[in-house]
C-alpha cells in the first residue's frame, strides 16, 4: 500500500485517500454560454494519459482537505503540488 | 523399520508425540515436522495425484514441497498443508489428500488478529545474509524486524551437520535489544509499495493442545519498513525425467535437511542424481550417516568433489542421468543411461526427425536400472525473488544459475545473500553485511559457517532427453507433464503466462515453487529462444496460502462494519423491533404485535397513522449544519431550486442533482438564522453530501464564507404524524401555538421541555399532518416517552421505516436510491416544481437543457395499479407493454421500465407500486403488463399520488 504525502498530516497510507479525477478542469464560468458539446466536454471527457498526469485528491479518512498531486501513471510516482 | 537416525538433528529425542496419519499410528518428536516423521517410518507415500492417481510423497522439506499435501483432521479441519510444514504436536490427526481439501463443517473457533509495525529496516529471512543485516542494523540503534518462516532462526544452516553456535547467539543478541522485533513461524508473503509488507504469523498450531485459548492462531502483520532487506533463500529445481513423481523421489537439499536437521534418513539405498555441486554434500552426510549412495553427475566432467566422494567410497557416474525410475508406492531402481549431449533445441517432443529418429534418441546411451529406495534430484537453485518481484522489481536470467535473479536496485528493498543468487553461506554473510552497509550499518567482523570448495560449473539441464515427456512431470501438483507444454506450443501459445494457464503449471498451492522456472527452461528449449526471452510468470502475492479468516482478523461478524444505534434503540428492542440495515444504521422496520408478520403490522401501522397517530424514530436522517455569511448562496448553487429566499424559521423541500443533472439526494432545509441553515440529508446520503458540499467549497468556491459539519448524531429527530398529531404535541409542548394559522406547514417553532432546548418543524413526508421533534440526543428517550405518555389517549403507535415507506409511496415521494438508480432527473420524479428557472445557475442546470434530458421518451415516475387489486408488484419486476394474448412475445420483449416499489396499502385496500416508466406521464390511463413469476399481470398506470392528490390532509 502506497505512501500518500498528505501536504497537511504527512505520510498516510493510500486507504485513507480519495480520488478526485483530473485537476485543473474548472467548472465553466457560464455554463448557459456553452454547446452542448462543450458542456459534455467539462461533465464526461477526462484525459487518460500514460506518465504524469495532474490530480485532485482528498485526505477523506483524515483531515478532510483536498490537494493536486501530480501522479506518474506507469511508476505510481506521486508528488503532492498543493 | 525406522529411518531416524541413532542422534543427531534438531528433535528433542528425550520426549515422544503421538499422531495420526491416514488411520495409522505414529510417534515423532518435538521439532519433526508431519513429513519428517512419517519419513522416519518409512513413510513416503502420502496421496495420489489428482488427476492421474498416481502415488505421491514428500518430496521437499518446506513449503515448495509439490507433492506431500495433507488434510489435517483434528484439532480443526483445515486442508492443503504441504507435511513439511505442519509442526508435529501430540494429538494431530491428518491424512493424504488427492488434490483438493475439505474446509471445516463448524465455525473456526480460533481467533485471528492483525498488528500494524513500523520499523526502519525489515529483514525477511533469518538465514545466514538475514540475521548478519539485521544484527549490524540493530546494532547501529535502528528499529529492527526480523521475520522468517521456519520455527527458528538459521535458514540454510540449519541444514549443515552442525549449526553454527554463533547463530543462537545473534537470536539472543537480537532478544536484547528494546526496538528489535524478532518472529519465527512468520511468513513474508506479500511486498507492496514503499516497504509495507504483509506477514503471516502461525502463533499456536506448534502448542497442539497446550495452545493458551486467549493467543490468537494466527496474526497478520503489517509491516511498515523505511528499507526492506529480502533474505528470502533458494528454493531447489529439480530435474525432469520419465516417472519421476514416484515417492522416493525428493529435493538432494531436502533430503539433506531432513537428515541433517530432523535425524531421518530420507532412504537407505540412494541415487543422488544432479547437475550442480550442491547435492555431493547431500551425497556425503547421507554417507556418512549409513546410506549406500550413489552419485549420478550430467556433467562429463564431473565435479573436483568427486574426489571427496571416492575418499568416502561412493560411486560417482560423471556424464550420466537419471532417464526414468521403477517402483508404484515406491521409488525401486533409477534407470540411469550415459548423458551424451544436449538435444538439439527448437523440436518439440514427439516431433520426428529426418530419417525417423526419435528426437533426443541420440543423445542417451543405454540405460541400466540402479536399485534404490531414495532418489535425490538437484537441477541447480531459483532464488527466491518473489517479494523482489511482487514490487515490480526486474528479473535477469543468469546463464550460470538456470534462474532468474534480480536486475536491479529498488528504492527502499534490497535483496541479498541466495534470493540474490549467491549460494554459498560465506557468500551469504558477505552479501547480508553489504546489504547492511548499503543502509548505512557496518556488520564488523563476520562469524565463521561452513567452507565450501570453490565450486565447478553447474550444468543447466531442465529434463532429461525423452521421445513424448508423457511421464515428464513439470508441476506434479496439477499432474502437468512436459508433453502438456508441448500441447501448449502445438496449439500456438508461445508466453509462459499463456502456456501457464493452458497447462496449470505453477496454478497449485506452491505457485510453481519448483516447477515455474523448469517450465520456462523447457518452453524456451522448445521453441529454440533464448531463456531470458521467454522470461518467468509473474511473481504475485501471497507467497505462500493464507487462509481467509487470517485475512479477515477480527473483522468479521458484527465487528465486519461499524453497526450505527439511534439514541433509542434500547428502547426499540424492549418493544420487539425488527430492524433493518440502512447504511450502517440500525433501524426498526416495524413493530410487530403478537404473531403479526410483517405484512399485517405494516397494514395496522399505515392505518394508525393515517386515522390516529404515529410516531417514528427518524434520527438517522442525514443533519448537516451550514453556517457563514454565504451559506444562502452556496445552498443556491448546491440546490435546483432557491434556498437563500427562505425566511428565517422556515423550511423547504430541495433536491441536489450532480453536474450531469441526475438527482444524487434530496431532504428538506431549515433555516434556522440568515447565516444558519440545517441540511437534512437521506440516511445513506449524509457522509456522501458533506463530502460533496466540502469538495465544491474546497475546489470551486474557496471565496464564500461557509463552514458545515455533521451533527447527525447530536439531534435526534421524531416525527409525530398523523391527524391526531396536533393534540400530541400541544400535550407535550405547550408553550407551542399549535394552531392551523398560527403554527403553518413548513414552519420552525423553538421551545423547551424541562429547560431542554426543543426545535419543532412542520414537515411531512406522509401527506398526514406532521410535526418533526428534534432534541439533543442526550435527552431523546425522555421526550420519545413524553410523546407516547401524552398519545396514549389516542393510540400513538411507534412505526417502522416499512411503514415509512409505504406512506411516503402512496403520495408517491420517491426515496433516492430506491427510484433513483444515477439516471434520473428531478423532471423525470415529477420534481420538476422544485427546479429554479429564475437562478442563473446551479449544480446540473446545464445538463437539463441537453437534448436527452428533454426527451419525452424519458422514464418517468408513475403509479402502477394492479388491476386484479391483489398482486404485489416486486421491486425491480419489469414493465413491458400490454400483451393482448396474455403472454410475452419473442425477444426482444417491449421493454418500458421497471417497478421501483411496490407495497400492500391499508389507505387504499390494494396493493400498488411506483415505476420508472418510458414517457410515462403522457401513457397514465393504460394499462401494461408486470411478469411476476411466469405470469403477466395487467396493471394501470396512475399519477404517482395516489392518496390524498389534494392535499387536504397536510394541515390536519
Amino acid at each position: 500500500m502506497q505512501l500518500i504525502e498528505c501536504p497537511w498530516c504527512g505520510p498516510r497510507e493510500e486507504a485513507e485517500f480519495s480520488y478526485g479525477g483530473q485537476a485543473g478542469v474548472a467548472y465553466p464560468a457560464d455554463p448557459a454560454a456553452l454547446s452542448d458539446v462543450e458542456w459534455a466536454h467539462y461533465v464526461f471527457f477526462r484525459d487518460n494519459p500514460k506518465g504524469r498526469f495532474a490530480e485532485r485528491w482528498s485526505h477523506s479518512a483524515g483531515c478532510r482537505r483536498w490537494f493536486r498531486a501530480v501522479r506518474d501513471t506507469v511508476t505510481y510516482t506521486f508528488e503532492v503540488t498543493g | 523399520m525406522t529411518f531416524r537416525t541413532a542422534a543427531g538433528g534438531r528433535i528433542d529425542r528425550g520426549r515422544t508425540l503421538t499422531f495420526t496419519f491416514d488411520g495409522q499410528t505414529f510417534t515423532g518428536h518435538p521439532g519433526d515436522t508431519l513429513a519428517s516423521a512419517l519419513l522416519a517410518a518409512g513413510r513416503h507415500a502420502i496421496a495420489t495425484s489428482v488427476k492421474l492417481g498416481r502415488p505421491r510423497g514428500i518430496t521437499a522439506a518446506w513449503a515448495e514441497d509439490s507433492g506431500g499435501l495433507v488434510q489435517i483432521e483434528e484439532p480443526f479441519a483445515e486442508p492443503m498443508l504441504p507435511a513439511a510444514t505442519v509442526e508435529l504436536y501430540d494429538g494431530l490427526v491428518a491424512s493424504g489428500l488427492p488434490g483438493q481439501g475439505r474446509l471445516a463443517d463448524g465455525p473456526d473457533p480460533a481467533r485471528y488478529d492483525a498488528k500494524h509495525h513500523h520499523v526502519d529496516v525489515l529483514v525477511v529471512g533469518a538465514g545466514p545474509a538475514g540475521l548478519i543485516a539485521a544484527l549490524a542494523a540493530a546494532r547501529g540503534g535502528a528499529r529492527v524486524a526480523l521475520v522468517d518462516e521456519q520455527s527458528e532462526a538459521g535458514g540454510a544452516l540449519l541444514s549443515e551437520r552442525e549449526t553454527p553456535e554463533w547463530v543462537a547467539a545473534a537470536v539472543a543478541e537480537l532478544a536484547g535489544y528494546p526496538d528489535v522485533l524478532h518472529l519465527q513461524r512468520t511468513t513474508a508473503f506479500g511486498s507492496y509499495d514503499d516497504g509495507f509488507v504483509l506477514a503471516l504469523e502461525r502463533r499456536t498450531d506448534h502448542l497442539g493442545a497446550a495452545a493458551p485459548p486467549t493467543v490468537s492462531r494466527q496474526r497478520v502483520w503489517r509491516l511498515r519498513a523505511r528499507s526492506v532487506v529480502v533474505a528470502t533463500g533458494a528454493h531447489e529445481r529439480p530435474v525432469v525425467f520419465s516417472d519421476n513423481d514416484r515417492p522416493g523421489i525428493l529435493l538432494a537439499g531436502a533430503a539433506r535437511t531432513f537428515l541433517n536437521r530432523y535425524g531421518v534418513l530420507p532412504g537407505r539405498e540412494v541415487v543422488v542424481f544432479t547437475t550442480n555441486d550442491s547435492a555431493y554434500d547431500a551425497a556425503l552426510d547421507l554417507h556418512r550417516a549409513g546410506a549406500r549412495v550413489h552419485l549420478v553427475d550430467a556433467r562429463a566432467a564431473g565435479s573436483p568433489r568427486a574426489a571427496e566422494c571416492a575418499a568416502a567410497g561412493i560411486p560417482v557416474l560423471a556424464g550420466a542421468v537419471v532417464t526414468g525410475t521403477r517402483g508404484v508406492e515406491r521409488v525401486t531402481h533409477a534407470l540411469v543411461a550415459p548423458y551424451l549431449g544436449r538435444e538439439p533445441a527448437g523440436r518439440e517432443p514427439g516431433g520426428r526427425e529426418p530419417g525417423g529418429r526419435q528426437p533426443g534418441g541420440g543423445e542417451l546411451g543405454a540405460d541400466e536400472p540402479l536399485p534404490c529406495d531414495a532418489l535425490l534430484v538437484s537441477g541447480g537453485w531459483n532464488p527466491a525473488v518473489h517479494l523482489f518481484s511482487q514490487v515490480r522489481g526486474r528479473l535477469r536470467y543468469d546463464e550460470s544459475l538456470g534462474a532468474f535473479r534480480p536486475d536491479e536496485e529498488l528504492d527502499g528493498l534490497t535483496v541479498a545473500g541466495a534470493a540474490a543468487g549467491i549460494l554459498d553461506p560465506a557468500g551469504c554473510l558477505a552479501d547480508g553485511a553489504r546489504a547492511a552497509a548499503s543502509l548505512g550499518f557496518d556488520a564488523g567482523a563476520l562469524p565463521p559457517v561452513p567452507a565450501r570448495g570453490a565450486p565447478a560449473a553447474p550444468l543447466v539441464l531442465w529434463r532429461v532427453p525423452d521421445a513424448t515427456g508423457a511421464t515428464q512431470f513439470v508441476d506434479l501438483q496439477r499432474d502437468a507433464t512436459v508433453a502438456d507444454i508441448a500441447r501448449a506450443l502445438g496449439a500456438g501459445l508461445r508466453s509462459v503466462e499463456h502456456v501457464k494457464r493452458y497447462t496449470t503449471i505453477g496454478t497449485a498451492h506452491d505457485q510453481g515453487k519448483t516447477s515455474g522456472v523448469v517450465a520456462s527452461g523447457i518452453v524456451a528449449e522448445l521453441l529454440g529462444v533464448p531463456v531470458q526471452d521467454t522470461g518467468v510468470t509473474t511473481f504475485r502475492p501471497p507467497y505462500t496460502p493464507v487462509a481467509f479468516a487470517a485475512l479477515a482478523g477480527r473483522d468479521r461478524g458484527r465487528l465486519f462494519d461499524p453497526e450505527r444505534y439511534t439514541a433509542l434503540h434500547d428502547w426499540h428492542v424492549a418493544a420487539g423491533a425488527v430492524f433493518e440495515d440502512v447504511g450502517q444504521w440500525k433501524r426498526p422496520r416495524y413493530y410487530p404485535r403478537d404473531g403479526e408478520d410483517m405484512t399485517t403490522a405494516v397494514l395496522r401501522e399505515c392505518a394508525a397513522v393515517r386515522t390516529g397517530v404515529g410516531v417514528i424514530d427518524g434520527s438517522t436522517l442525514g443533519k448537516i449544519d451550514v453556517q457563514g455569511p454565504d451559506a444562502g448562496a452556496f445552498l443556491d448553487l448546491l440546490y435546483t431550486n432557491v434556498m437563500s429566499s427562505l425566511p428565517p424559521g422556515t423550511v423547504r423541500y430541495g433536491v441536489l442533482c450532480g453536474v450531469d443533472g441526475m438527482v444524487i439526494d434530496d431532504g428538506t432545509v431549515l433555516r434556522l438564522a440568515e447565516e444558519h441553515f440545517l441540511v437534512l440529508t437521506t440516511t445513506g446520503g449524509a457522509a456522501k453530501i458533506l463530502d460533496w458540499m466540502e469538495e465544491w467549497l474546497q475546489t470551486e468556491w474557496p471565496h464564500l464564507r461557509v463552514r458545515c459539519t455533521s451533527v447527525t448524531e447530536q439531534w435526534s429527530t421524531f416525527p409525530v404524524v398523523g391527524p391526531r398529531s396536533r393534540d400530541v404535541v400541544a400535550a407535550v409542548f405547550p408553550a407551542v401555538d399549535v394552531a392551523r394559522e398560527a403554527f403553518p406547514f413548513m414552519a420552525i417553532r423553538e421551545t423547551t421541555l424541562g429547560g431542554v432546548p426543543i426545535r419543532l418543524a412542520r414537515i411531512s413526508f406522509s401527506g398526514e399532518l406532521a410535526y418533526e421533534v428534534y432534541v439533543n440526543s442526550w435527552y431523546a428517550a425522555a421526550v420519545w416517552e413524553r410523546l407516547l405518555r401524552a398519545g396514549a389517549g389516542y393510540g400513538i403507535t411507534p412505526y417502522g421505516t416499512e411503514t415509512m415507506h409505504v406512506l411516503r409511496a402512496e403520495k408517491g415521494y420517491p426515496i433516492i436510491g430506491q427510484e433513483t438508480d444515477g439516471t434520473v432527473t428531478p423532471h423525470d420524479l415529477g420534481l420538476g416544481w422544485a427546479v429554479s428557472t429564475k437562478k442563473a445557475d446551479f449544480l446540473g442546470k446545464r445538463s437539463f437543457a441537453r437534448a436527452a434530458n428533454l426527451d419525452p421518451q424519458r422514464k418517468q415516475l408513475v403509479g402502477l395499479l394492479p388491476t386484479d387489486r391483489e398482486t404485489l408488484l416486486p421491486e425491480g419486476s419489469q414493465v413491458v407493454a400490454y400483451c393482448p394474448d396474455g403472454r410475452l412475445p419473442a425477444p426482444p420483449v417491449p421493454m418500458l421500465g421497471h417497478v421501483t416499489s411496490g407495497y400492500r396499502s391499508a389507505e387504499l385496500g390494494r396493493p400498488f407500486a411506483l415505476a420508472l416508466v418510458k414517457g410515462g406521464r403522457a401513457r397514465i390511463g393504460q394499462t401494461v403488463h408486470v411478469p411476476v413469476g411466469d405470469i403477466l399481470v395487467p396493471a394501470e398506470i396512475t399519477g404517482p399520488v395516489l392518496v390524498d392528490p389534494e392535499g387536504a390532509r397536510r394541515d390536519g
